[in-house]
């Protein structure tokens, strides 16, 4: 036993990090699109008092459920969607009938905002937004000129910074180490280092000992300083993708989106079989319809 | 006489965009633009990089199929790979104006549009880093416009007012009827080739601009025997190619 040193847990529960959360917060959260999204904790933040939230996501049906449930007051994206299919109908409607702000960054200049918020930089300098409409929907970017002797003019984009970032693992231990196990690592690490408070849900909580039998080393992506709590949830990501524990849900996925573009009654219905209950009524409720 | 469909001419009309590339990654959107990035892969543009839709760069395995011969995860793509300009993207476009300005953010006023699509997604950044294509499925005075609700993508008068360092580039726009160019007076949309059994007036008709043209116009280059045995056996034989066309 080389173990004698008791190793404090970051294991909590989905209720505690609702609790852990206030009304008017700037979220963040991981995945892209319809890949490895902490669901199981925007099903939970969808089923809670929270309100008024700024939610900023490489946007997929994370934003929609949000936006559904009455949660959002602005979205900070590139896009929402949900890959095969494109548009994200929640999106869709709140934006067309002026429910939702929105600040609307091109992908690479999220990106640049996310670094610059994990390396407490207030901005990083890109070419990506000139001359784009970009800047005319966001009056408040600067632009700001090289000091050398090119002199050339670039976009200075402004921190990402987040209260709280949301993000999920194919594998975690009780430590707060994270593991994706899928191709992409997407952007989770910068999100939690952007943030003040990040939890990170997972598939699976194993022994520390048990992570690269599962993955390579530099497939564990989240370490102890990025201080996140962990929260088992198994099929969490569902109806996103979280290979290579699952593939995305593509029949309940387009289930979703019907119901959601489908006018209030069919989605009352959707919401009221799978949405009003717990986690685990939700994941009973998918099963039945897979059985 | 070629019994090339209207989907395979479109095939390699759009693996036209990437010839000459060399060694850059090509970013289709959409299904056409994929089966074109690996068709040119395949034949004419073997140094191409393209990836499997995921984090994969993928090549052509003896014997079918692709194996996969690198690693390209979003965060790479966003950065270096853009900003290096080491890479040539085909996006669709909801409208696009004569001098190539692109939207597919939304239709109407931002403020509270009539119609939210994806957002700007990578244009803005595409198009002042690296050269940029667009594919347009149904060539209408809907998609080809005066002026477009958004500027997502850049045209090329509003890259000239940037100034250097220039790395603006619109290749081609491909088009169920039509492959266009910018090789217009100041860099405008122009006709440079008209599929089999479409009219220059057809083309004139679809497009809500004014259209610079050839004296006279050529027909677009139908697909070689090995192109479509390769699109028809090899990258698509369930022929989901046919359904692009709404």
């Amino acid at each position: 036993m080389t173990d004698s040193v008791a190793v404090r847990s970051a294991v909590i529960t989905t209720a505690e990090v609702v609790s852990q959360l206030r009304s008017g917060m700037t979220i963040g959260i991981g995945g892209w699109g319809s890949r490895r999204k902490p669901m199981a904790l925007v099903r939970a933040i969808c089923r809670s008092p929270l309100t008024d939230l700024t939610v900023v996501s490489y946007g997929g049906p994370d934003v929609g459920l949000l936006i559904a449930a009455g949660k959002v007051r602005r979205v900070v994206c590139g896009f929402v969607s949900l890959d095969s299919i494109a548009l994200e109908p929640h999106f869709r409607q709140a934006r067309q009938r002026g429910e939702i702000a929105l600040t609307e960054l091109d992908e690479g200049m999220f990106y640049f905002g996310l670094l610059a918020a994990a390396h407490r930089l207030p901005f990083l300098p890109t070419r990506a937004g000139l001359g784009s409409d970009v800047l005319r929907v966001n009056p408040e970017l600067r632009t700001v000129r090289s000091p050398y002797a090119d002199g050339e003019e670039f976009v200075a984009v402004p921190a990402l910074e987040l209260d709280a970032a949301l993000v999920h693992m194919n594998r975690a231990d009780a430590r707060g180490n994270g593991q994706y196990l899928g191709p992409d690592p997407y952007f989770d690490d910068l999100f939690c280092l952007a943030a003040k408070r990040a939890y990170m849900s997972c598939e699976r909580v194993v022994p520390t000992a048990e992570l690269l039998a599962a993955g390579p080393p530099q497939s564990l992506l989240i370490n102890r300083s990025m201080r996140c709590a962990v929260i088992e949830t198994p099929n969490g990501a569902h109806f996103t993708s979280c290979v290579p524990d699952y593939e995305r849900d593509e029949v309940f996925q387009s289930r979703y989106a019907a119901a959601a573009s489908g006018g209030p009654e069919a989605w009352r219905e959707f919401a009221a079989r799978f949405l009003t209950g717990t986690e685990a009524e939700y994941q009973a409720a998918v099963a039945a319809v897979v059985a | 006489m070629s019994d090339a469909t209207l989907a395979e001419i479109c095939v390699v009309a759009c693996a036209e965009a990437w010839r000459g590339d060399g060694a850059v990654l090509a970013s289709p959107i959409g299904l056409v633009p994929s089966l074109a990035a690996r068709l040119a892969q395949l034949t004419f543009a073997p140094d191409l990089l393209v990836t499997d839709g995921e984090a994969g760069l993928v090549v052509p395995a003896d014997g079918g199929g692709t194996v996969q011969e690198g690693w390209l995860p979003y965060r790479a793509v966003l950065s270096p790979q853009v900003a290096s300009g080491r890479r040539h993207v085909m996006m669709g476009a909801a409208q696009i104006d004569r001098f190539g300005n692109q939207n597919i953010s939304c239709i109407g006023d931002w403020a509270r549009p009539k119609a939210q699509l994806l957002g700007v997604r990578g244009a803005p950044g595409n198009t002042v880093n690296h050269p940029v294509s667009y594919w347009v499925p149904k060539h209408s005075r809907r998609v080809f416009v005066e002026q477009v609700d958004m500027v997502s993508g850049l045209g090329y008068d509003r890259a000239a007012k940037l100034g250097a360092p220039g790395f603006h580039e619109l290749r081609r726009v491909v088009t169920n009827l039509a492959v266009l160019d910018f090789a217009g007076p100041d860099h405008s949309m122009r006709l440079a080739s008209v599929h089999p059994g479409v009219s220059v007036s057809d083309v004139a008709e679809a497009t809500g601009f004014l259209l610079a043209a050839p004296y006279q116009v050529p027909e677009t280059r139908l697909p070689t025997s090995e192109e479509l045995v390769l699109i028809r056996e090899r990258l698509d034989p369930e022929r989901r190619r046919d359904q692009e066309f709404g």
